[in-house]
């Protein structure tokens, strides 16, 4: 039944579609829409011949939901919003409603029956295009994630020998992680033997977070390095003292000024003024 | 034949031998450079190997007096906690006996692994690398009192001219 | 109805791509099987501290067989879920087994005369860890670590 009248069905969806608000021309062109809601609907129409109509619920969409994932996901990247992308799939519903009711209009109990059927299958396919939907969104979001964690910790060879890695943001474990190898790495590289972690660009510091940091001193010492955190903001202070958490064994300065002082100490370096005799000496 | 077998022997090395008669005895070669021991892991250990190694180790500390023990690490691709444990024995052991021990050049996925483990050698003295390692020594050395000799430039870094 | 619809999308299956059996009887054992270990995680591109959080896992789960267990078979597996891949082994002994796994799971906790985090600190190397064990049969320990995991 519908077979016979995919053209027509494809005419008036597309002018459905057309006549929608929520048409985004500046996203995708017409003939690709035409393009892709004829491969939808050729593989949706593919099953749902008037037998496969009686006994919707036994016949495998796996094909159409394979497309219909597919077309929700571009969708998702293109830049779509979720509602376009719904009222996409909902405007089939529609149109194949109108076709039924030219079709059937002598028949109502058919009709009715049959408008359930199709209302119940479309329901599930415009749950299917949100799930994927959501999924092509997160996958961005993954995306930009792992490029922020990648560009979000630099590490500054300050002076020889003294390494800076100053960390914006919440620190999570995944996050540690990529610090913790770019700076090892680092240190390998530059063969310096000190690293300063700044967290002035930290939030907050629960005990997870300082656990972090702890691993961090602990990774550095192993390879054979000192490190120093600096950043420490007083609300940072109290909460660690709060927390209980123990930082006694990790040298922490308040800026990074302290800590670089401190560094020069370390490797009994002396910054002085040109022409500038200290007479202690 | 990658390694190269130090004409030392020692009863503990025979025993160890007729345990384990079936495998052919790797040797880790313990090198000694004045005051210090030098000991570079080529190959990732079996605990066997780690083993004889703890006790050929302490065995030459005394046999030499050596001041200091130098593991060089950085061809190690793999610290579980048993090795880490040898480790940290024989920086102990070489404690009692009036040695530094200097761990160095740790791999860093190595360093990540011991601390994600939950094992941080603390008590352990770590460095970059060999050069480092001995600068470190020499400090420690001096500072305990223990070299009569005393070099002052020495052990500064090259980066203060 | 639509349960059934939905679901090959919601659960994404595990699927084994390559499969590898060996047995560990005797300590000499465990370098080649470390090796093994590295070659397939090298195979799918895994970076190299996860690398060597897997093999160092691997090698603290050999080292309890052989001690506790007097030896037994181990499994490498490389798998897909979705689009992550990773590498999955499994370890099994007929050792006496372990009476009380809640607390062997506990850091600070060794039968044995070795540190005591053998299997907590383990855990946290990898992505999945699972142990079962029963008194008297053997213990089985499986472990989970994606590429990018």
């Amino acid at each position: 039944m519908f077979l016979r009248k995919k053209k027509q069905i494809i005419d008036l969806w597309m002018k459905n579609q057309m006549a929608d608000a929520a048409l985004r021309e500046d996203l995708m062109s017409n003939e690709d829409i035409r393009a892709q809601s004829e491969e939808l609907l050729d593989a949706l129409l593919r099953k749902l011949t008037d037998e496969g109509l009686k006994d919707i619920d036994t016949i495998d969409f796996g094909e159409v939901f394979e497309i219909l994932g597919g077309i929700s996901i571009t969708r998702a990247r293109q830049g779509f919003s979720s509602r376009e992308t719904g009222l996409y799939i909902y405007s089939l519903k529609d149109t194949l409603m109108s076709i039924l009711q030219q079709e059937l209009k002598d028949d109502p109990i058919q009709l009715y029956e049959v408008s359930m059927k199709i209302g119940r299958l479309i329901d599930t396919f415009g749950i299917v295009t949100f799930e994927t939907f959501i999924k092509g969104r997160e996958e961005v979001i993954l995306r930009q994630t792992d490029e922020i964690t990648e560009i979000s910790t630099p590490v500054i060879r300050i002076w020889d020998g003294i390494l800076a890695l100053p960390i914006i943001g919440t620190l999570d474990s995944a996050r540690t992680q990529t610090v913790m190898e770019n700076l090892l790495g680092e240190i390998v590289n530059t063969g310096s033997s000190i690293a300063i972690l700044d967290i002035s660009g930290v939030p907050a510091v629960d005990s997870l977070v300082a656990q972090h940091l702890i691993k961090t001193v602990s990774a550095t010492r192993l390879m054979g390095a000192e490190c120093i955190i600096s950043g420490i903001r007083p609300e940072i202070a109290q909460t660690i003292v709060h927390l209980g958490i123990d930082l006694s064994n990790i040298i922490t300065k308040s800026t990074l000024e302290n800590a670089l002082k401190h560094a020069f100490s370390i490797l009994e370096l002396e910054v002085r003024k040109k022409g500038f005799v200290n007479k202690n000496i | 034949m990658p390694f190269l077998f130090w004409n030392w022997k020692s009863g503990k090395r025979d025993l160890s031998t007729k345990i384990f008669n079936t495998a052919k005895m790797e040797k880790i070669p313990i090198l000694k450079m004045g005051q210090f021991l030098l000991v570079t892991i080529q190959i990732d250990l079996y605990d066997r190997l780690a083993l004889n190694l703890e006790a050929d180790l302490i065995q030459m500390v005394r046999k030499t007096e050596a001041k200091g023990v130098l593991i060089d690490i950085s061809a190690v691709t793999i610290v579980d906690s048993f090795m880490g444990r040898i480790i940290g024995n024989i920086a102990n052991m070489c404690k009692i006996m009036d040695a530094e021990t200097i761990v160095v050049g740790m791999q860093p996925a190595v360093a990540i692994t011991l601390v994600e483990l939950g094992l941080p050698l603390t008590g352990v003295h770590t460095a970059l690398n060999v050069e480092r390692g001995m600068e470190l020594l020499r400090k420690k050395i001096l500072f305990n009192g223990k070299e009569t000799v005393a070099s002052d430039t020495d052990y500064t870094l090259d980066s203060s001219e | 109805m639509e349960k059934r619809l939905l679901l090959p999308i919601l659960t994404t299956p595990l699927t084994v791509l390559n499969k590898d059996a060996m047995l560990i009887n005797k300590e000499q054992d465990v370098v080649p099987f470390r090796n093994r270990v590295k070659e397939y995680a090298v195979k799918i591109g895994m970076g190299l501290v996860n690398q060597t959080k897997l093999i160092t896992a691997a090698s603290e789960l050999v080292r309890n067989m052989l001690r506790y267990g007097n030896g037994g078979e181990t499994i490498i597996e490389v798998i897909s879920k979705g689009r992550e891949n990773g590498i999955r082994l499994t370890f099994s002994d007929k050792g006496p087994g372990i009476p009380n796994i809640e607390q062997a799971m506990k850091d600070g906790f060794s039968t044995g005369k070795s540190l005591g985090l053998g299997l907590p600190g383990t855990k946290r190397l990898v992505n999945e860890f699972d142990i079962k064990s029963k008194v008297g049969e053997g213990t089985t320990v499986m472990i989970i670590k994606w590429k990018n995991g």
